[in-house]
């Protein structure tokens, strides 16, 4: 971890990294050991890491994939088989999966040929942010935890600076807060772990993971971000943890955007009652009604 | 060394770190772990002539 300026062998890096996050959950407020957390799992490394580590510190958590019906529905398939292994693995540990198709009748592929000019990445987002919400509010859980790590996070604010997307660059945080009803609590305890720090966990926990790369996902602008952030890392140690923690830390001591995190103005969906910033219907419910 | 990523192989000279051999041919560092002969190691570990060396893409997202 040459950001830290450290190496550990592979035992102590395991009781490291597992150490690190219950610490990130502490300092952040993100839960306390009794809540319910519902963990959104991709079949990826960082979400399939987030959760055996939970699971190690005794919090009570329910895994949610999200089958999204990409690939031929072959990616979909082999993420939702890595997640089914990891949960017998892990002793038949819970978790549920909700099938976009089977669900609202198209996948995401389908839906955005059907929406011309609507980017697979874009509905899949929204999609996967309407899901998880309803699902953590019929639940009762107290947060959605998702495996989003520090260059994760680097390239949205690199993305988010670039284009002086000043309301995002307010919100943009490890936690975020439940400021209407209806609306989850989200929390991203791996924020301070770097992608390879995540992988590494993965691998040497012996967790399967997908290795392949969501095919709509190449030649994504966020991996070109992450990609430039890393020579910058190349150059100078410790780059990519300064650029996002330094940011955290401004927008807090100096108040760099004006509107608070609580500033959105929402209002329920007329259809579904979750919260949405446009009047009458949520984007996700726009999506289904001209069909 | 036999030196694997996805499906492109490279044979190189021992003696190497694993940085070193990754820059060599033409890929990142940052954005790769090592794993030699079947376990994870740091990309500071000096490569032998008859290490089987895989690397493991780290970035994700789009």
């Amino acid at each position: 971890m040459r950001q830290h300026r450290f190496a550990l062998c592979g035992e102590h890096f395991l009781e490291w990294f597992i150490a690190q996050t219950e610490r990130v959950i502490e300092k952040y407020h993100m839960f306390a050991p009794q809540d319910r957390l519902l963990v959104a799992v991709s079949g990826g490394k960082d979400s399939l890491a987030l959760w055996d580590v939970l699971l190690r510190l005794g919090y009570e958590v329910e895994g949610l994939y999200i089958d999204l019906g990409i690939g031929d529905e072959a990616y979909s398939k082999q993420s939702r088989k890595r997640v089914e292994q990891f949960a017998a693995a892990a002793g038949d540990t819970p978790y549920r999966v909700l099938d976009v198709k089977a669900t609202y009748g198209k996948s995401v592929p389908e839906l955005a040929l059907e929406k011309r000019g609507r980017k697979v990445c874009s509905l899949c987002g929204l999609v996967k942010r309407h899901v998880m919400n309803r699902l953590a509010y019929e639940g009762e859980y107290v947060a959605v935890a998702t495996g989003h790590n520090l260059d994760d996070e680097a390239a949205v604010l690199f993305q988010n600076t670039l284009h002086w997307h000043t309301g995002y660059l307010a919100r943009q945080a490890p936690v975020l807060p439940s400021t209407f009803p209806g609306l989850a609590r989200k929390v991203k305890p791996f924020f301070r772990f770097y992608e390879r720090d995540t992988a590494a966990y993965a691998l040497l926990r012996g967790i399967d993971y997908i290795y392949e790369e969501c095919p709509y996902s190449k030649g994504a602008t966020t991996i070109f971000y992450k990609e430039l952030l890393n020579q910058l890392e190349a150059r100078s140690r410790g780059a990519k943890q300064q650029f996002y923690l330094s940011f955290l830390q401004a927008r807090e001591e100096q108040g760099l955007f004006g509107e608070e995190p609580q500033g959105l103005e929402l209002s329920e969906c007329e259809n579904c009652g979750q919260p949405t910033t446009a009047p009458g219907l949520c984007a996700f419910c726009r999506l289904w009604e001209d069909r | 060394m036999k030196l694997v990523y996805r499906d492109k192989e490279w044979d190189l000279k021992g003696g190497m770190t694993a940085r070193a051999a990754i820059k060599k041919v033409d890929l990142d560092p940052e954005a790769l772990l090592v794993v030699r002969n079947g376990q994870l190691v740091t990309d500071d570990t000096i490569l032998a002539e008859e290490d089987e060396v895989k690397l493991i893409a780290v970035i994700s997202g789009g």
